[in-house]
C-alpha cells in the first residue's frame, strides 16, 4: 500500500515537470505532435524504471560511505560520493545506449518510432534528476523501482497533454512575441496551477 | 608596427587582436540577439528551479558561467583527439568533472547554500546550454574563441535567470537579496502572492520575459 501511495505521489503530486522543472528542454521542443510526444513518453518511463534502480544498487553497494565493506575490511572506510555525478551519468548514457540496442533487435517498429528521441533521453534532466532525489530521499530499492516508473508517467501525462493543447494553438490568433516559447510557458504554467490542486490529496 | 614587424618578421604576420570586432560578437550576441534562455530555449530545467531568491540564483549563475567557460576551453584543446563516435561521452565526463569540482567547493565553502540548491547542481550536467555549446561551437573553434563564446552564453544566461529570481523574490516574499525593500519604501501592505513561490509563478515570469525581450528584438517563431 505504502508503494503504492508513493506511485500516485511521484505521478501527480511530486511530478518531474510542474514541481521539479525536470526534463523542460525536451518537454518544449518534442511537445508540437500528441504522437512524438507519447514516442518519447514511453521511452522515458522506460529508461527513468531502469536508470533508477541500477543507480540505487550503485549508489549502496558502491559508493556510499562503508559500502564497498563487502570487498574487504580494508575498505569498509571508503566514501565515494563524490563520483556520483560522473558514475550516474555514465550509467543513464549506457543505459540509454542499451536500451537503443534491445528496441532495435526486438522492435524495429518502435525503433523506427523513437528513433531519434532515444539517444536525447540521456541529457534529459529528469533521468538524472530522478536518481539524485531518489538518493536525497533514502529510498528502498522497491521505493527506488516505482518511484522510477511513476515520475516516468507523470512526465509522460504532461508532455502528453502539453501536446495536445500545442496542437489546438496551431489555430489561435498569439501576438507574434508571444508565438511559440513565450505562449507555451504561460500554458505550462496554467497546467501546474491545475496539477497544484493534487497538493490538498494527504495520502 | 614597422619597428615590430623587424623583429617578428614572420609569425605575428596575421595575429588578430585579442578582442576583435569577430570576437566581441561571440560574447555580445547570447546577450541578447541569440539568447540561450529566450530564444533558442536552452538550460529552462535549472532557470527555473533555483529562481526562488535572488542568493541561491547569484550562486548558480556564477556555478554555471564557470562549468560553461572550462567545459569549453577543455573541449576545444581535445577536439582532434577525440573520435567522433565518443564524442557525447567525453564531453559528458568534462562536464560531470567540472561540476563535481563545483559541488565539492560549494560543499566545503557555503554548506547552507549547498543544501538549498541540493540536487540542482548536480543538474548543470544535463543543462541543455553546456552539451550544447560543447556540440556547436567548442569542438570546431579555437580555445580562446571557445572560451569567449562561453562567457557570452553564461551571461546570457545569467541575466535571464537573475531577472526572473529578481520578480519572484519581489512579489512572493517582499524582498530581494533577503532585504525587505517593499516595507523599508513604505508599502507594508502588499500581499506576498504566493503563486509566485511555487513553480507557477517561474512558468509565467519567464513566459513574460520572453514577450517582452522578443518583441524588443522583432523575432518571431513560426
Amino acid at each position: 500500500m505504502e508503494l503504492f501511495n508513493l506511485g500516485i505521489k511521484s505521478i501527480f503530486i511530486d511530478n518531474m515537470i510542474f514541481a521539479y522543472f525536470l526534463g523542460m528542454c525536451s518537454f518544449l521542443a518534442v511537445s508540437k505532435k500528441v504522437t512524438t510526444a507519447l514516442g518519447l513518453g514511453a521511452a522515458v518511463v522506460f529508461v527513468l524504471g531502469i536508470t533508477v534502480p541500477v543507480d540505487w544498487l550503485v549508489q549502496e553497494y558502491i559508493l556510499k560511505e562503508g559500502a564497498l565493506a563487502w570487498l574487504g575490511p580494508q575498505f569498509a572506510e571508503m566514501n565515494l560520493e563524490f563520483l556520483q555525478f560522473i558514475m550516474f551519468i555514465a550509467i543513464i548514457a549506457a543505459m540509454v545506449q542499451l536500451v537503443e540496442m534491445v528496441v532495435e533487435k526486438f522492435s524495429p517498429s518502435l525503433y523506427g518510432s523513437l528513433g531519434i528521441f532515444l539517444p536525447l533521453i540521456a541529457v534529459n534532466c529528469a533521468i538524472l534528476g530522478g536518481s539524485l532525489f531518489m538518493v536525497q530521499r533514502d529510498y528502498t530499492l522497491a521505493e527506488a523501482s516505482v518511484y522510477g516508473v511513476g515520475s516516468g508517467i507523470g512526465w509522460m501525462f504532461a508532455i502528453v497533454a502539453l501536446a495536445a493543447v500545442r496542437e489546438k494553438l496551431k489555430y489561435s490568433n498569439v501576438p507574434d512575441g508571444l508565438k511559440g516559447l513565450g505562449i507555451t510557458m504561460i500554458i505550462t504554467g496554467l497546467m501546474g496551477i491545475a496539477f497544484k490542486s493534487f497538493i490538498g490529496i494527504a495520502i | 608596427m614597422s619597428t615590430e614587424t623587424l623583429e617578428q618578421p614572420v609569425v605575428k604576420k596575421q595575429a588578430e587582436p585579442l578582442f576583435s570586432k569577430r570576437r566581441k560578437r561571440f560574447v555580445m550576441d547570447p546577450l541578447d540577439d541569440d539568447n540561450p534562455v529566450t530564444i533558442q530555449v536552452l538550460g529552462i530545467c535549472s532557470a527555473l528551479a533555483v529562481t526562488v531568491k535572488m542568493e541561491p540564483t547569484l550562486i548558480m549563475s556564477v556555478a554555471v558561467v564557470f562549468v560553461i567557460v572550462f567545459s569549453n576551453l577543455i573541449t576545444s584543446l581535445v577536439r582532434n583527439l577525440v573520435p567522433g563516435r565518443v564524442r557525447i561521452i567525453v564531453q559528458l565526463g568534462i562536464i560531470a568533472t567540472l561540476v563535481t569540482v563545483v559541488s565539492e567547493i560549494l560543499k566545503a565553502y557555503n554548506y547552507e547554500m549547498y543544501k538549498v540548491l541540493g540536487a540542482f547542481v548536480g543538474l548543470i550536467i544535463t543543462n541543455c546550454i553546456v552539451m550544447g555549446r560543447l556540440e556547436a561551437f567548442a569542438m570546431g573553434n579555437k580555445p580562446w574563441d571557445s572560451v569567449l563564446d562561453g562567457f557570452g552564453s553564461g551571461f546570457g544566461y545569467a541575466w535571464v535567470i537573475l531577472t526572473v529570481a529578481f520578480f519572484r523574490e519581489l512579489l512572493g516574499s517582499g524582498t530581494v537579496f533577503d532585504y525587505p525593500i517593499l516595507e523599508k519604501i513604505g508599502l507594508v501592505n502588499i500581499q506576498n502572492n504566493g503563486l509566485m513561490v511555487d513553480s507557477i509563478g517561474a512558468f509565467m515570469v519567464l513566459g513574460l520575459i520572453i514577450w517582452v525581450q522578443r518583441t524588443r528584438n522583432g523575432y518571431v517563431e513560426h
